[in-house]
């Protein structure tokens, strides 16, 4: 356990030493969204009944900067070792895959929460926020966060540069992130793109967590939750067996 | 039990072969050095058994812990110091040595810190950060690094490759006392006099093959007991002593010769037979072997 304990502390001192690139940053950039978006389409758009534009647009964007930066930690982190090499540090040791997984991803979700928790704070200061379901706010971000950390682990593991970690990043975190329902309802989209965001994963991260705060969504948040608590599980495994594998770390 | 065992090992990189069979047993308490020209795979052997890389067949076991199959016990056995300067910029030295303590599941493990830092001139540092040190500053430090579990196995790979010479001296001190106490050492290295002085067996590893396995003393034993090295002024060396040169390069390249004697009657013939030939000689040395000339030599041979 000490092992495990001794690499999350660092995982966190790592971000928490830049916490203004790490954490103020983002959280600034959501404020921008929101001040911005919520300006223009506020008395355009009408998602659910009685719940303003802005007020339905808190949640989406405390979840994108959950997942955005949770993705980034772990990545990050790993990339940056990797580049320089002291990740040697952390592969002579006697930690088991498990506990370099769980270091990761738990200081990964650690950061994503808490840029979300300020983005949260910051911007209820503007709307009159409401918590119909808040056990449900908490499941959501918590899987989310642990998602996007491990997909995180599993991009920094894979790429050997710093632009195919760009890449991971802009092509498929980003799109996914921006056409999972942050600024709008799917029900407001065409049919075909209907379906196409129910393939989406991070579609139900957002909707179940919005759910949390209206009590209203697109989809049932049992069934978000299913899907998503499936989704991590298989990318949990599957950043465990890269782990244990030695995949591209113990070449 | 063996400290190290290594067992059979290959390793292929695409289509360089960079372990071919490699067999090595070290006992407790050796001081063994790794010797090889760069690419002979030392590196590539070091890697494998300190886990950072899988061998394609054979095995490897510290005290007795197969490397893959009983890894944290192996690895608890081993401190690792890697050849590339490596450091995590974010932390200072102390930071960095109380976090190594603790991925090996030691917490309260200051005491012992201090000691290997004063032992590595590394005290006035502790609260540096590691970018604000110089280039022999970090090498202290990721020596300091590889010892914060006190492993009973070292292996340093080139850890004086361009350092300066109080570095060298302090690192050895306390190399040396640690393998007193006990601790097995395994030392790679392109400075062959230091082999020589601390290391009691050495393996030579050429295109990742073992090509020599056996006590210094014998190594050195094994090829010719002395040199004779002359200078010629004028003249040649005549061809019945052309065999007896140890650098080949020296035929052609001028009036500068090493000559194998394996007695010190050897000696006098030589002389005979340049001044036979009308050789003068202008400056002349009796050498006693050293682990160099067996590098040289059996890096040399099978050309």
């Amino acid at each position: 356990m000490t092992g495990f304990r001794t690499l999350f502390y660092k995982e966190i001192l790592r971000f928490w030493k830049v916490a203004t690139q790490t954490i103020s940053a983002p959280v600034l950039t959501a404020m921008l969204y929101l001040l911005i978006f919520g300006h223009v389409l506020e008395d355009h758009v009408q998602v659910y009944p009685d719940v303003r534009y802005t007020s339905f647009l808190v949640p989406g964007l405390v979840m994108m900067s959950v997942l955005q930066n949770a993705f980034a930690n772990s990545s990050s982190s790993l990339i940056q070792s990797k580049i320089t090499g002291n990740l040697v540090f952390v592969l002579l040791p006697p930690l088991s895959h498990w506990e370099i997984y769980g270091a990761y991803v738990l200081a990964a979700a650690l950061r994503g929460l808490a840029v979300g928790a300020g983005v949260f704070l910051i911007t209820a200061w503007f709307t009159h926020p409401t918590f119909v379901a808040p056990w449900w706010i908490a499941v959501f971000a918590l899987l989310g966060a642990a998602i996007l950390g491990t997909m995180g682990l599993i991009a920094g593991i894979w790429a050997e540069k710093f632009d195919q970690l760009a890449a991971f990043q802009n092509f498929l975190i980003m799109p996914a992130t921006f056409l999972s329902g942050v600024f709008y309802s799917i029900h407001s989209l065409p049919p075909f793109w209907q379906t196409v965001s129910r393939f989406n994963p991070f579609f139900y991260m957002i909707d179940g967590f919005r759910y949390g705060f209206f009590g209203q969504s697109d989809v049932d948040p049992l069934r978000s939750f299913a899907i998503v608590a499936i989704f991590f599980a298989v990318l949990a495994s599957l950043a465990v067996g890269l782990l244990k594998s030695g995949y591209k770390l113990r070449h | 039990m063996a400290a190290l065992e290594i067992v059979n090992v290959e390793k292929r990189y695409k289509s360089l072969q960079a372990l071919g069979g490699v067999s090595l047993r070290i006992e407790q308490g050796e001081f063994f050095g790794l010797l090889g020209p760069n690419g002979a795979g030392k590196t590539t052997l070091i890697s494998i058994v300190a886990g950072l890389s899988r061998a394609d067949a054979g095995s490897v076991a510290i005290y007795g812990y197969d490397v893959v199959r009983d890894y944290r016990q192996a690895r608890k056995h081993l401190g690792v110091v890697p050849q590339e300067l490596v450091f995590d910029p974010f932390f200072t030295v102390r930071e960095t040595l109380r976090m190594q303590s603790g991925y090996f599941g030691l917490t309260r493990n200051d005491a012992w810190i201090d000691e290997v830092m004063e032992n590595l001139g590394l005290a006035d540092k502790a609260d540096a950060n590691m970018r604000a040190l110089s280039g022999g500053m970090k090498r202290r430090v990721l020596v300091a690094q590889a010892l914060v579990h006190r492993p009973p196995v070292i292996v340093l790979d080139e850890p004086t490759a361009g350092v300066d010479v109080e570095l060298r001296q302090t690192l050895w001190k306390f190399i040396a006392r640690l393998n007193r106490e006990g601790h097995t050492i395994v030392l790679t290295t392109h400075y062959l006099e230091e082999a020589q002085a601390l290391c009691n067996r050495v393996a030579m590893l050429k295109a990742g093959k073992v090509v020599a396995l056996d006590t210094t003393a014998a190594l050195i034993k094994r090829i010719s007991g002395s040199q004779l090295v002359i200078n010629l002024a004028r003249g040649t060396l005549p061809d019945s002593l052309k065999p007896l040169v140890s650098h080949p390069q020296e035929l052609v390249s001028g009036n500068r010769y090493t000559l194998r004697v394996n007695e010190y009657t050897e000696v006098e013939p030589i002389l005979a037979a340049l001044r036979e030939a009308g050789a003068v000689i202008d400056d002349m040395q009796l050498q006693q072997a050293d682990l160099e000339d067996v590098f040289l030599q059996i890096m040399e041979g099978g050309k």
